[in-house]
């Protein structure tokens, strides 16, 4: 045997014990997406065992697996639903947030695209649950292939009667609906996307009342992220000690990790919570050929990247945070030592300032002037002045508006002067960027390649 | 005073109603959006798909399209404008047939969104949410559209063109002004912008096949999978150009393993469970 093949067949032997494909297992199949395509592969053999549940019980047993919110902010998906009310006469609804739009962030849009029926399974499950017979996908109108795929698993489900009349029982009907957003990334925020699809401006509402109270309609309502749902009928189906066997105590079990940036392999990385950075690179060769990982987020945008020296960081809720930053959405979105830090933290900036809904002045106001700066300073025509200024408008931001699109804004410019200060001092001493932004691109690499043989 | 001469001297008189659609088109439309309304437990509900659907017969959203809105659901022309007016995806005024959007977001702006961003502007001579004379294409920069790791990302009328580059760029925006057909690297063929507004409006493309098209996902949707399934890939990323995967078909697999139950996984052995997270705590 020789070398090379031993190194391949121990890669193998990597992946295989790193990775666990649980929500993805079915993507290579030609027709994951369909109905049939999904029950091959045990689809729907949850729900019957759910069903079969008393409602309460199944809030149980979905709090003792130990699933957390997959959107972000990692609340723990059946305590959500115990909240709430029982034997209030309301209608009660459930949410789906599948807005992805946080930057980085590419999971919640493939799995949609090959296994839409994972997220309808996981729906009924939950309106069983919390005792709704009414359900929404708010879908990013954005993309229209995922929404096509939507469009056709919920009229297959529909028609083999897992939706529709008598779905959750006699006389419990359950009807789903896909509601596609028209373009505002504040929509992901739970009370903005419901005010959203009530259909008005996406603005995010005073807490409390909470949604579990007060939410759709001013009825008890779950707002729950795609991936959170979509696990759920695994769990039911495996059990919850095969959920736990995965990640830790308090980060139990598989979820989609979604690399990208300037790394060999970019992808979609189901694995156990708690994997490393380090070993997700290995897996996926590693950042491009001669370049090193600079800086990194874990979870989007509005986690505060993170360098090289958190490598092996556990890519779980406690680790990342005991690092100072948050899990989020588990978008590592890397970059090598040619991309500039200012550039990077400026184009987010303007990201949220594009994206404040204005409601609040801490956010509308905060963001704008953040841009100015960070034009400035991107440009060479910062002063040295202007960092703590940057820092004191993010701190006006960060906790002190409406809702969590402010922390947000403020993440990428606090943390980027926590690692990278020097960066920025740079551009104000060098009276411009240091960067070659065409070293950065995909076909960098390509091109000086081609050029050192026509040298 | 003649609303001529309102309007040359700037008095600020506000404009008159709207006009309403022609008999048949209202007619029509308000069929569809009767069947929009009941979907949902309160009517207003039903605005943004409402607003997508105006948007499908006019190609942007008129002041007749947003009084129909108004109408259908009790609410008042300013409340509708007001809704309108928040969201990106509703153009307000004439726009081409194809909307070019080329995500500038810091992701795909680094690995080369910028560069393609401004060669396009170049290329066609246009500015950000300009449109080409011929009407055929508007071209626009758009925050990330969850398609990260198939950066640097262009969608047309918000259908997936992965693994973009300069020369790609050109040539699909050439060909959008050609009449050439243009294959999305995932999802179905292209359609225009007014149909694709009807299915954004919830009413399924009605075309055959295409919820088939495209495969189940690109090679990086599939990445993890294929090395848990012991495939392997070859070292690198793939070549840049007109996407990794072009026609959108996943390559042949060989997931022998695809229908047995997956490996109950051994968590993280390199990071066993436990300890470590409540030490965190």
């Amino acid at each position: 045997m020789t070398a090379m093949s031993t190194d391949a067949t121990r890669d193998a032997a990597t992946a295989k014990d790193l990775l666990t494909p649980v929500l993805s297992a079915n993507w290579g199949d030609t027709d994951s997406y369909t109905l049939d395509g999904y029950r091959r592969h045990g689809g729907y053999r949850g729900l019957g065992k759910a069903l079969a549940m008393d409602p309460d019980e199944l809030i149980a047993y979905v709090k003792e697996a130990g699933l957390r919110g997959r959107g972000g902010a990692g609340f723990p998906t059946g305590m959500k639903w115990q909240f709430i009310p029982q034997g209030d006469n309301k209608p009660h609804y459930l949410v789906v947030n599948a807005d992805e739009s946080e930057p980085g962030t590419c999971k919640d849009i493939p799995l949609l695209y090959a296994n839409p029926h994972s997220l309808i399974e996981g729906i009924v499950i939950a309106c069983h649950a919390i005792r709704a017979s009414h359900a929404f996908v708010y879908l990013r109108g954005e993309v229209v292939p995922v929404l096509r795929r939507l469009h056709a698993a919920v009229a297959e489900a529909y028609a083999a009667g897992y939706v529709g009349k008598d779905a959750l029982g006699p006389g419990k009907d359950l009807e789903l609906v896909v509601h596609a957003g028209a373009g505002a990334y504040i929509c992901g925020e739970e009370t903005a996307l419901l005010d959203s699809l009530e259909g008005r401006r996406g603005q995010p509402r005073l807490r409390p009342p909470f949604p579990a109270v007060a939410g759709l309609y001013a009825s008890p309502t779950v707002v729950n992220n795609v991936e959170s749902i979509a696990s759920v009928p695994a769990i039911i189906d495996r059990g919850k000690e095969w959920f736990r066997s995965m990640g830790s105590e308090k980060s139990a079990g598989f979820t989609l990790y979604s690399l990208s940036g300037h790394v060999a392999r970019p992808g979609q990385y189901e694995a156990p919570l708690g994997i490393t950075l380090r070993q997700l690179l290995e897996l996926g060769g590693g950042m491009r050929p001669g370049h090193r990982l600079k800086f990194w987020t874990p979870g989007g945008s509005s986690t505060p990247l993170l360098t090289d020296e958190h490598l092996d960081i556990a890519l779980d809720y406690e680790g990342v945070a005991g690092a100072g930053s948050m899990l989020g959405t588990k978008a590592l979105q890397c970059f090598d030592e040619t991309t500039c830090v200012v550039r990077a933290v400026t184009r987010w900036t303007e990201f949220y300032a594009h994206e404040s809904c204005g409601k609040c002045t801490p956010c509308r106001e905060g963001t704008y002037w953040l841009v100015q700066l960070m034009r400035d300073m991107e440009a060479g025509k910062g002063s040295m002045a202007d960092l703590e200024k940057l820092l004191d408008i993010a701190d006006n931001i960060n906790g002190k508006s409406f809702c969590a699109l402010g922390d947000g804004a403020a993440a990428p410019i606090i943390s980027s002067l926590q690692h990278f200060r020097e960066e920025y001092e740079q551009h104000v001493t060098g009276g411009g960027c240091p960067f070659d932004q065409s070293k950065s691109t995909v076909w960098a690499d390509d091109r000086d390649a081609s050029q050192e043989v026509n040298a | 005073m003649t609303e001529a001469a309102n309007a040359a001297v700037g008095l600020g008189m506000p404009q008159l109603p709207a006009p309403d659609y022609p008999a048949d088109v209202r007619e029509r439309l308000a069929a569809d959006a009767a069947e929009i309304i009941a979907r949902y437990p309160g009517s207003r509900s039903a605005l943004l798909p409402m607003l997508h659907l105006v948007q499908s017969e006019e190609g942007y959203v008129t002041r007749t399209g947003m009084r129909f809105c108004a109408d259908q659901l009790g609410l008042t022309t300013a409340e509708v404008t007001a809704v309108a007016t928040f969201y990106s995806m509703y153009r307000r005024k004439p726009s081409g047939d194809y909307q070019v959007g080329v995500c500038t977001n810091t992701l795909c702006a680094v690995l080369g969104g910028d560069a393609i961003f401004s060669a396009l502007q170049e290329h066609l001579e246009l500015g950000n949410g300009e449109t080409t004379e011929d009407g055929k294409v508007t071209l626009e920069h758009i925050e990330c559209n969850a398609a990260c790791d198939y950066a640097p990302v262009i969608m047309i009328n918000w259908e997936f063109f992965d693994d973009q580059t300069v020369e790609s760029a050109k040539q699909l925006v050439d060909k959008l002004r050609a009449g050439e057909e243009v294959v999305p690297t995932r999802g179905a063929s292209l359609c225009d912008f007014k149909q694709t507004a009807r299915i954004l409006a919830g009413f399924p493309d009605p075309r055959t096949g295409a919820v088939d098209a495209g495969g189940t996902g690109g090679a990086a949707s599939l990445v993890g999978l294929r090395m848990a399934n012991g495939e392997q890939l070859p070292a690198g990323r793939p070549a840049a150009g007109a996407g990794r995967h072009p026609g959108g078909d996943v390559p042949p697999q060989n997931l022998s393993s695809h229908d047995a139950p997956e490996e109950t996984s051994a968590s993280d052995p390199h990071h066993p469970a436990g300890p470590a997270a409540e030490e965190g705590e």
